[in-house]
């Protein structure tokens, strides 16, 4: 860029400068749309060194369950798929919400945000609730790893449909479980911090601090909860559909 | 002299409205739906096959619609891609590494 387009584009900026240097625009980016690219770059890097922490979780199962495919699957059929499916659609349910959020901060939309951040709040909570249920119930069967194992289900299926194990193959069923503790534990997680942070979001949003123009965070976050919520898209099928026994 | 605009590579100043989200939502949903549907007919070797694909079209939408990659910019669309290309790294590499030793178990 020559010297001439410099001085041009500097005349425009000292021209359009009060309308355009609103109180959160840092002073080491040039203009409002410059610093939100920025931001989003900084918030899609912090995703991919998610991915690649989600990833090593995922790498682990996908060879474990090719070494020990039948103790996977014994081990899958007895988490309940209803609860599963229906904290699919929870999540789900909740990615839009705070999608709407985004919308609300960005149609300046005080009321609108803080009822889909609410919301968001609130179908996260009932994730974690149905989360709760599901490890009670795997800690009265007996099914959490360690000393508490028991690997009578496996060998001595109650359905009849069920092939039972050998003990040592049963024994693998642990791997499944250690996994699937391992993978939404860690899930679960992220989804406590995301529902701190809304909290304070919500706090935030009443006050008028995200339909003022200011879209970044609510921007931002939003990323930051569609990616734990991609994450469980992934783990439901891995962990819940591995292969159910036919209808009929 | 002509110099390269980095107009093209800048997001579009795209709004998305509650009618896509909605239309995302229904989909997905409907997916969700098919995925714990297809898990009860035997397919063999192709149900995780059918049940990754459809996670991957499920996540798809999302990343498009509901992170509004779709109207971004050229450099968050490459910093997507440069995700997906270091976890397949991540799972070649180890898978390799597991496949090429002859523990018994392969």
């Amino acid at each position: 860029m020559d010297s001439q387009t410099v001085a041009a584009r500097h005349q425009d900026e000292i021209a359009h400068h009060e309308g355009e240097h609103p109180y959160y625009l840092r002073h080491h980016f040039e203009t409002v749309e410059q610093q939100k690219e920025a931001v989003s770059f900084g918030m899609w890097l912090f995703l991919l060194t998610e991915i690649m922490f989600f990833g090593g979780l995922f790498m682990a199962y996908l060879l474990y369950r090719n070494w020990y495919y039948d103790a996977f699957v014994s081990a899958s059929n007895t988490l309940g798929i209803g609860l599963g499916t229906t904290n699919t659609a929870v999540l789900i349910v909740s990615s839009f919400t705070m999608a709407m959020g985004v919308y609300c901060s960005e149609m300046r939309n005080r009321r609108g945000l803080m009822l889909s951040l609410a919301a968001t709040i609130l179908l996260g909570l009932v994730f974690l609730g149905i989360k709760t249920i599901e490890y009670h119930d795997k800690y009265t069967e007996h099914h959490i790893p360690g000393a508490n194992f028991s690997i009578e289900d496996f060998v001595h299926p109650a359905d009849k449909r069920d092939t039972a194990l050998a003990p040592d193959m049963a024994q693998h069923a642990q791997i499944f479980f250690f996994l699937y503790f391992a993978m939404t534990g860690m899930h679960a997680l992220h989804m406590v911090i995301g529902i701190s942070i809304l909290f304070g979001l919500l706090y935030q949003a009443s006050k008028g601090a995200y339909t003022n123009g200011h879209t970044s965070i609510i921007d931002n976050f939003g990323l930051y909860w569609h990616f734990v919520d991609i994450v469980w898209i992934f783990l439901f099928p891995l962990l819940y559909l591995i292969s159910r026994h036919p209808l009929h | 002299m002509s110099h390269p605009t980095l107009e093209d590579a800048h997001a579009e100043p795209h709004i998305v409205g509650p009618k896509t989200y909605g239309l995302i939502l229904l989909a997905l949903l409907c997916l969700t739906a098919l995925t714990t549907g297809i898990a009860y007919i035997n397919l063999g070797v192709f149900s995780p096959i059918v049940a990754i694909g459809i996670a991957v079209i499920k996540m798809t939408l999302v990343i498009l619609f509901f992170m509004h990659v779709k109207y971004s910019s050229r450099l968050v669309m490459l910093t997507v891609a440069a995700g997906f290309f270091t976890f397949l790294v991540l799972i070649t590499m180890t898978l390799s590494d597991y496949i090429s030793r002859a523990w018994g178990l392969w």
